[in-house]
């Protein structure tokens, strides 16, 4: 238990690290797949089985995906390095992101929720029971999600579309 | 394992994504530091399912799952935003976009 | 001890020829218990690995065969009795080539790619049921198991592509990715319609969920109906543009882009990357005659006494026969064309397919007689109307007319 979870956040963290700091974007979105292929590990190494394979399916199966056909769409081919922040800003943004996690971490270690639960057994909650909640209890949200996906690829793809220079005159009659 | 040990390790996942996203100036860089930071969010969902007794019993997985409709709503939107606003500009440099710069 | 172990495995392989329960369990306790987590793993793995690399060698030479016989000719027959040896040669070939990397590549992911294409497919067989008792993994969430590792394919074709730093390589690697995810809908939309009849994701289920015959003689496969026969053709459709066959091998159409994200990988990396291919239409097919062909499941009452394992393997390599079939015969599509018919035809058919199953299963309470003929009268009329109106409406916008050349006379 300690040894598989040491090696999975010591990846996941690594290639975190690397995906916020390497010089060619289409690195940096390969290790953001690694990363969340490390997440999803961890999601099964925690007993949720669905959530894991979702993960993958949908981050480093479309998400990741989506993130290298943006790269190739906005830098040309091969320069897609980018280039570094001042070293101004990038001491102010390292120093926020220092104080939040200390100020995380001192909640979560004095926190009485967080130390001494053990796991719970919660068996392995099989798909048909996810299914019945998500058909009973939390039918709304599940309705809210398929309008917001909905929404959300018209959007995408309506944002997405070339530019109109005169909306009248683009469209000649066929 | 303990569920601090979850928690700290989503809490350092969680800034690194936030020290990518305020130093980096590629806007899909910025994006994907946001995905980092909603993944870590998401890993202690998990966490908190699968510690707390007093849980209900599927509360956390669903909101993951929920989640993670949501973040790829949010990347496919993000995305075609970064792309129009190359189409515009010609730069994904946040820096860039200054016109509304008073 | 030695005697122990003989009769383990002697024990082993009965209990597999004979379709019985806990194979392993013959095996391991005859062996000292710090050994039976590492065995039992091996004897998963090794017989998938060995079975599918054989089958493998195997397709390369019957397509060849097949294809030369399409075309009228003979095909290989040099190496070997009829050429059967032709796959060892191929195979020497392959490894003793040089291994070139492009200066310009990018080395590490150059390097990667060819793994990450070959670990995932090999995944996918974990979860498929091979016979009543042959299953390696069964998840519950088995089936999105199996979309999940084939999703994370397209990312190492990506890698493929863009780190050979060539054109044709990253042109290719792109075309493969929009035709992937393109079919990848279709191809789920139609599985969903048998995890709707069944209620599981564990294709193990789904296969039990297939046993039985109708009227003691038609077997009880989801292909017979009407919603499975055209999941069943959507899927076929869908799992051909999945494995990048023929008519829809765009992404390494020789004539345009030399060999796609392949162009610049040599050697035993090609080889591996042919490798991925092969077993990822294996697994695709393995998954189609597992959703809607029954499965290991006999085709006629009286056949049960062979192996199920041994069905499974027929409908198997009925399935690539069908795509090599397939490869000879259908000329390949232009880009907008697969599009097209992935997002204008397929998809919709695929959602209305849904609304057919839901109609079969909400007729099952209907008794009265003939009332099955009726179900699938009515079914084929739901699912065949929509395909009528679509096909013409789409085909429809080109009326054959008397061409008019402009400049020639």
């Amino acid at each position: 238990m300690e040894i598989p979870f040491a090696i999975l956040t010591a990846l996941t963290l690594v290639s975190a690290l690397a995906a916020m700091s390497l010089r060619n974007l289409v690195h940096c979105a390969l290790c953001l797949a690694l990363t969340l292929a490390g997440l999803a590990a961890l999601y099964l190494q925690l007993g949720a089985q669905f959530a894991g394979f979702a993960q993958i399916l949908v981050y480093v199966g479309a998400v990741a995906i989506l993130v290298v056909f943006a790269i190739l769409l906005t830098n040309r081919g091969d320069q897609a390095a980018a280039t570094r922040a001042p070293a101004r800003s990038w001491v102010t943004g390292a120093g926020i992101a220092v104080a939040v996690f200390a100020v995380l971490a001192r909640v979560i270690l004095t926190s009485s929720l967080a130390t001494g639960h053990p796991m719970v057994d919660r068996g392995s909650p099989t798909v048909k029971d996810l299914g019945m909640q998500l058909m009973t209890q939390y039918v709304l949200p599940l309705e809210v999600i398929g309008l917001l996906l909905t929404a959300a690829t018209l959007g995408a793809v309506i944002i997405a579309l070339p530019e109109k220079k005169t909306p009248a005159a683009a469209a000649p009659n066929h | 394992m303990q569920l601090h040990h979850y928690l700290l390790f989503s809490a350092l996942l969680f800034a690194v994504g936030l020290a990518g996203a305020l130093t980096r100036r590629n806007a899909i860089l910025v994006l994907i530091g946001v995905e980092l930071m909603l993944n870590a969010a998401n890993l202690n969902f998990i966490a908190f399912w699968r510690f707390l007794p007093e849980a209900p019993a599927m509360h956390g997985l669903l909101f993951v799952l929920f989640t993670i409709a949501v973040a790829a709503a949010e990347a496919a939107v993000g995305l075609a935003l970064i792309i129009a606003i190359y189409r515009h500009y010609r730069s994904t440099q946040v820096d860039d976009l200054r016109s509304l710069h008073g | 001890m030695i005697a122990d172990l003989l009769n383990g495995i002697g024990l082993l392989l009965w209990r597999v020829v004979s379709d019985q329960p806990d194979a392993k369990g013959a095996l391991l306790p005859v062996l000292p218990a710090v050994l039976q987590p590492v065995v039992s793993a091996v004897l998963s793995v090794a017989p998938i690995i060995g079975v599918f690399a054989s089958l493998f060698a195997l397709t390369t030479l019957l397509e060849r065969k097949g294809l030369g016989r399409i075309q009228n000719r003979l095909g290989p027959n040099r190496v070997g009795p009829f050429g059967i040896l032709q796959p060892a040669a191929d195979g020497l070939k392959m490894l003793t080539k040089e291994d070139i990397i492009p200066r310009s590549a990018d080395k590490v992911v150059h390097f990667l790619a060819p793994v990450c294409l070959a670990v995932p497919t090999l995944l996918a067989f974990a979860v498929l049921p091979y016979g009543r008792n042959l299953v390696p993994l069964d998840l519950d969430a088995g089936l999105l198991f199996f979309f999940a590792v084939g999703a994370s394919t397209e990312l190492s074709i990506f890698m493929a592509g863009w780190s050979s730093r060539n054109k044709y390589s990253l042109l290719g690697a792109m075309r493969a990715i929009a035709q992937m995810i393109s079919y990848e809908i279709p191809l789920i939309v139609s599985s969903v319609t048998v995890v709707m009849m069944t209620g599981t994701l564990s294709p193990m289920h789904i296969v039990e969920h297939q046993a039985g015959f109708i009227w003691g003689f038609i077997p009880h496969w989801y292909v017979l109906t009407p919603w499975g026969f055209a999941g069943f053709v959507i899927f076929t459709i869908a799992s051909l543009a999945e494995s990048n066959r023929s008519p829809f091998d765009l992404p390494e159409a020789e004539s345009e882009l030399i060999a796609g994200h392949l162009t610049e990988y040599s050697g035993f990396k090609y080889a591996l990357f042919f490798l991925a291919e092969y077993l990822g239409m294996f697994a695709i097919s393995g998954l189609g005659v597992t959703l809607f062909l029954g499965g290991w499941h006999a085709p006629l009452p009286g056949l049960e006494w062979i192996p199920s394992f041994v069905w499974f393997f027929g409908k198997l390599v009925s399935m690539v026969f069908l795509f090599i079939w397939i490869r000879g015969t259908v000329p390949r599509l232009r880009v907008d064309q697969l599009l097209n018919l992935a997002w204008k035809f397929l998809l919709p058919l695929a959602l209305i397919n849904l609304v057919v199953a839901a109609v079969w299963h909400f007729t099952a309470v209907w008794t009265f007689p003939g009332a099955l003929v009726v179900r699938w009268l009515l079914g084929a009329a739901l699912i065949g109307g929509p395909y009528v109106l679509l096909g013409s409406a789409l085909s429809g916008a080109k009326k054959n007319t008397l061409r008019v050349y402009r400049y020639a006379t």
